[in-house]
């Protein structure tokens, strides 16, 4: 699980996270929401220790991340633009990651194997397309079989086949008890893989509850709906 | 740590620049050494060569690579993978490449047309002038946030120590020269590794007579082991230096 503690961070001048304060627990899996800018990817940033954080702590698993790395090892990370060493085939890449993360554990082939990555092996990652890199993203956020999976935009630019087998994925691996985050624009999307909802609006938590508390309090059972509703009663508050 | 520089180094071999910048070493050398027979005449002219070109290629190629990396560097990190060992990671891969291309390239035709102890020098200041360089040039990488900047700031470096700062002794010496100024000169030398390098090679060639009274200061200065060691200690100071605030740096840059 994933305890992040009042953090804050700026990039000069511009706030971009505002003391924000959550609890993510295994066996849910989180819609993180927000309007471009919010904080969604900083956030997820700050997990991973891409970005280091200004104040307040984050804890995974118990573990206090600030300057540590082994705790990466329990995080599949699926990033919102997959950008690879230009001169590497995607044989290689994989071949490198199983290297340097010694796995101990089973292998989860499952996506390679769904998305026929196999074949394309030997091709380079400069000459693939935005979908297959997205392909590649996916299939190594899974591979490693982590407790805690983090997916930035994992269903934009894919096509519509593939969308569905990452969808089944996701949920196969949030009914075996992973924690799983997600940020989308796509609601419906959304409403089909997620539990809870975390809304941020300008680096601030604006709503974090279970989505079936969200629709009972408003009413509607689309999250799209629902959402906006939501919207609309804190702006009028 | 090993498996990660291994990967790089692999990238590094891809480009086919180490192996340039080798040939362009071995051709050049070659060249000299075909142009005259006297050996200490080739070291001399191989001297400033090695003076402006190591540190310049040094700059360049390692800020190049840097933000040509950056993908992999990305990658890296969001694995259960210490930052610093990254950071190292591509400093090692990056000094040894660049070391080996200059001691093969400039140590190949020495030793086939006869190696003395100057001609060993030039080869021991070429690769401390790459540490240092290679050094400096990570930390103008981690200092800036685009390619073309970090490349900018890294020529300024080279600029400064090959250029500007022999300018502003030559200054210093020129003004105040009815002053005793041999121990000031040594001091001044201090902070230029480029000059450091230089004293090493042109103490070896004896022509340090030509010099002056500054010249033969120099020559007892760093005549015997005590000023060899004395001129070394600087220079890693000087590797050392650097790359160790671009460590720190990096180690809290956001990415």
């Amino acid at each position: 699980m994933i305890t992040i503690d009042n953090i804050k961070k700026n990039f000069g001048a511009l706030q971009v996270l505002d003391g924000i304060s959550l609890s993510l627990n295994r066996g849910h899996s989180y819609a993180l929401i927000g309007p471009n800018g919010s904080g969604k990817t900083t956030i997820i940033k700050s997990i991973l220790g891409l970005v280091v954080i200004s104040s307040g702590s984050i804890h995974v698993e118990g573990e206090d991340i600030s300057r540590q790395w082994a705790y990466r090892e329990k995080i599949g990370y699926m990033p919102q633009i997959g950008r690879y060493p230009d001169n590497m085939k995607i044989g290689q890449l994989f071949d490198m990651m199983m290297n340097i993360r010694k796995n101990s554990g089973t292998l989860d082939e499952e996506l390679i194997e769904t998305f026929r990555l196999r074949d394309l092996f030997d091709k380079r990652m400069h000459t693939l397309s935005g979908g297959t890199r997205q392909k590649v993203s996916a299939a190594l956020a899974f591979l490693f079989n982590p407790p805690i999976l983090i997916l930035d935009e994992p269903t934009a630019g894919l096509d519509p086949v593939s969308v569905e087998f990452l969808k089944d994925k996701i949920l196969k691996e949030k009914n075996a008890g992973k924690l799983i985050l997600i940020t989308s624009h796509i609601m419906s999307d959304l409403d089909e893989l997620t539990t809870d909802l975390i809304y941020l609006y300008e680096g601030k938590l604006l709503y974090s509850n279970p989505i079936k508390q969200l629709k009972r309090e408003t009413g509607h059972d689309k999250l799209g709906k629902a959402l906006s509703s939501i919207i609309i009663q804190t702006q009028n508050d | 740590m090993l498996r990660i520089i291994k990967y790089i180094m692999y990238d590094i071999l891809r480009t086919r620049f180490m192996f340039i910048y080798f040939l362009f070493l071995l051709l050049s050398t070659i060249a000299l050494f075909q142009l005259d027979s006297e050996a200490s005449k080739v070291v001399m002219s191989l001297m400033n060569v090695v003076l402006m070109v190591v540190p310049l290629i040094s700059v360049v190629f390692t800020t190049i690579h840097f933000y040509n990396s950056y993908e992999f560097i990305e990658l890296m990190l969001i694995q259960p993978v210490n930052r610093k060992v990254v950071f190292w990671s591509e400093y090692l891969a990056v000094t040894i490449s660049l070391s080996l291309a200059f001691l093969l390239g400039v140590g190949i035709p020495i030793l086939l047309y006869g190696a003395n102890a100057s001609a060993l020098m030039l080869l021991y200041s070429g690769l401390m002038l790459t540490l240092v360089f290679v050094s400096m040039a990570f930390l103008a990488a981690v200092l800036t946030r685009d390619k073309a900047k970090a490349i900018g700031v890294g020529l300024l470096f080279w600029f400064y120590f090959v250029l500007i700062y022999d300018a502003f002794v030559l200054w210093v010496i020129y003004t105040f020269s009815d002053y005793p100024l041999e121990k000031v000169s040594l001091a001044l030398i201090a902070f230029n590794p480029v000059d450091l390098a230089r004293i090493l090679m042109l103490l070896q060639l004896d022509i340090s007579a030509l010099m002056g009274y500054t010249g033969a200061f120099f020559k007892n200065f760093f005549e015997g082991y005590a000023g060899f060691i004395f001129s070394t200690a600087l220079l890693l100071v000087w590797m050392v230096l650097p790359v160790g605030f671009a460590t720190r740096i990096f180690s809290k840059k956001d990415l």
